[in-house]
């Protein structure tokens, strides 16, 4: 174990991970699986039956009171007023100049009670920008910490987890219920990272109550062959879809538009929030670049910060890549200049000196 | 962890198996195992003629992606081409159907250089 390993945080699972053998990395300072046997074998079970990713490290917020909603409304830009409790969404939370802060999802848990799910790496500065922002003078707390978080992700998700819950789990997407899994009171949400039937299970208690449900849905889902995955999966499986990942495909420079998140920015429902005047100029305006969908033929993989050429000319970077395993060629997410983003369009990505052709594509990569 | 004790090793992590004057060359067990699964081996074509310490080729695993390099010098006189639709042989045969490449080697001496399965198991701290 490295020096980055030793003072990185734990989470609740941390002696389920060295039991089930994983290979543990730092990431966003937590000590995290990245893999326990395989990447793609891994990736294969979340596609084809069901898998369980400890998330734990991902933060967890609540907004309470009266003004509660009001505080929520004015960081993101999507519309949590539509919201009716038992529903969550997706929204991205933008500074003054339209870049992104955080992609993160909000649970409105009651009339008067929000939880706020936002990326590790930024759970600090996410809740120091709503402290600040939170003119409406809501109750805000960062829970992070006691919080865990499993994802069970997978077509046989649903017929594990409706063994610990004794009942069928009728859920839509985005949909959650405050019920209880194995004598657990969970948090038990229809959302996922991965494109498959899925779900987010948000629970608070010590190390024994987190092994345990773990064991539990373990032991559930056994015959459908469950299995552990790392974060190696979860960022393939993620990007077979075309899901964002903050730090890589979004930043404080990129806006929601141009990273293909216009459908979170509400200006017509909302006439006010963080970031409006900004966003609604670019809207106006319109892009000069897109995160792009692009495909190569062969198994080289495109990775971060590769170049993309058109006619002898830079005109972009790759912000993720993979080797996709469900398709076995390359695929990536790249910023390009606007007149190159059309599907269709030849590009190159220079993949370590090697100018290879890449097609761009329309998302999700995977067709579900 | 799996160190033959017949080959000759690099710090690179690579190993070599001389027969008749040939070097065979492929990526060490514990290598295998650092870098994951591995899905694109990308070898620079035969006939090349190369010193020690050129890259031959690489090794692109699903997180991270690393270089092959010519443990000895002379020419390339074959690679391994089932790799191009089975890389994961070199995750499951390291040291077998694994294998990258054949070099004709031009400076035999050099294979003194090389870390032998002690050296390399201390190497990797095992």
């Amino acid at each position: 174990m490295d020096i980055n390993l030793q003072s990185a945080k734990k989470t609740k699972l941390f002696a389920k991970h060295a039991e089930a053998g994983a290979k543990m990395v730092e990431f966003a300072g937590y000590a995290m699986p990245i893999q326990y046997e395989s990447i793609l074998a891994e990736h294969k079970t979340v596609r084809e039956s069901v898998g369980v990713f400890d998330v734990s490290h991902m933060g967890e917020f609540f907004v309470r009171g009266e003004r509660a909603l009001d505080c929520v409304q004015e960081v993101i830009t999507n519309n949590a007023a539509k919201l009716v409790p038992g529903k969550a969404l997706y929204t991205a939370m933008c500074y003054e100049d339209g870049g992104i802060v955080d992609d993160l999802l909000v649970y409105r848990l009651a009339e008067d009670e929000f939880m706020i799910v936002v990326n590790a790496a930024n759970i600090d500065k996410d809740f120091q920008w709503m402290s600040r922002h939170d003119f409406a003078g809501a109750e805000l707390s960062n829970l992070s910490d006691e919080y865990a978080l499993l994802a069970v992700q997978g077509p046989d998700s649903q017929k594990t987890l409706e063994k610990l819950t004794g009942a069928p789990i009728d859920l839509e997407f985005y949909s959650f219920a405050q019920t209880t899994l194995a004598g657990v009171e969970v948090i038990l949400s229809r959302t996922g990272y991965t494109g498959e039937l899925g779900f987010e299970i948000y629970f608070k208690g010590d190390e024994a109550a987190a092994g345990a449900l773990w064991d539990a849905i373990f032991e559930a889902g056994a015959e459908f062959g469950i299995k552990p995955v790392g974060l190696g999966a979860r960022d393939t499986l993620r990007l077979e879809m075309g899901y964002c990942l903050y730090g890589n495909d979004i930043d404080a420079t990129t806006n929601p538009y141009e990273a293909g998140l216009g459908w979170v920015v509400k200006l017509k429902a909302k006439e006010d929030f963080t970031g409006r005047t900004a966003l609604a100029n670019v809207k106006a305006e319109g892009v000069t670049r897109k995160l792009t969908a692009l495909k190569t033929e062969g198994r080289a993989i495109p990775r971060k910060g590769y170049g993309v050429s058109a006619n002898g000319e830079i005109i972009g970077e790759v912000t993720s890549g993979a080797m996709s395993p469900t398709l076995g060629h390359g695929v990536a997410l790249a910023y390009l200049k606007k007149e190159f983003a059309e599907v269709g369009t030849t590009v190159e990505i220079d993949l370590r000196g090697k100018p290879t052709p890449a097609t761009v594509v329309e998302l999700p990569f995977v067709k579900k | 962890m799996n160190i033959p004790e017949n080959l000759k090793y690099t710090k690179e992590h690579e190993w070599v198996d001389v027969k008749e004057g040939v070097a065979v060359v492929g990526v060490t067990d514990y290598a295998q195992g650092e870098l994951g699964d591995v899905v694109f081996v990308d070898m620079n074509d035969a006939g090349e003629t190369v010193s020690a310490g050129d890259e031959i080729g690489s090794v692109e695993a699903v997180k991270t992606v690393g270089e092959l390099y010519a443990p000895v010098s002379g020419k390339v006189a074959e690679i391994n081409e089932a790799l191009e639709d089975a890389p994961e042989t070199v995750n499951s045969d390291p040291y077998g159907d694994g294998w990258m490449a054949k070099i004709e080697m031009s400076e035999p001496s050099e294979l003194d250089n090389l870390l032998d399965a002690a050296a390399y198991r201390e190497l990797i701290g095992q």
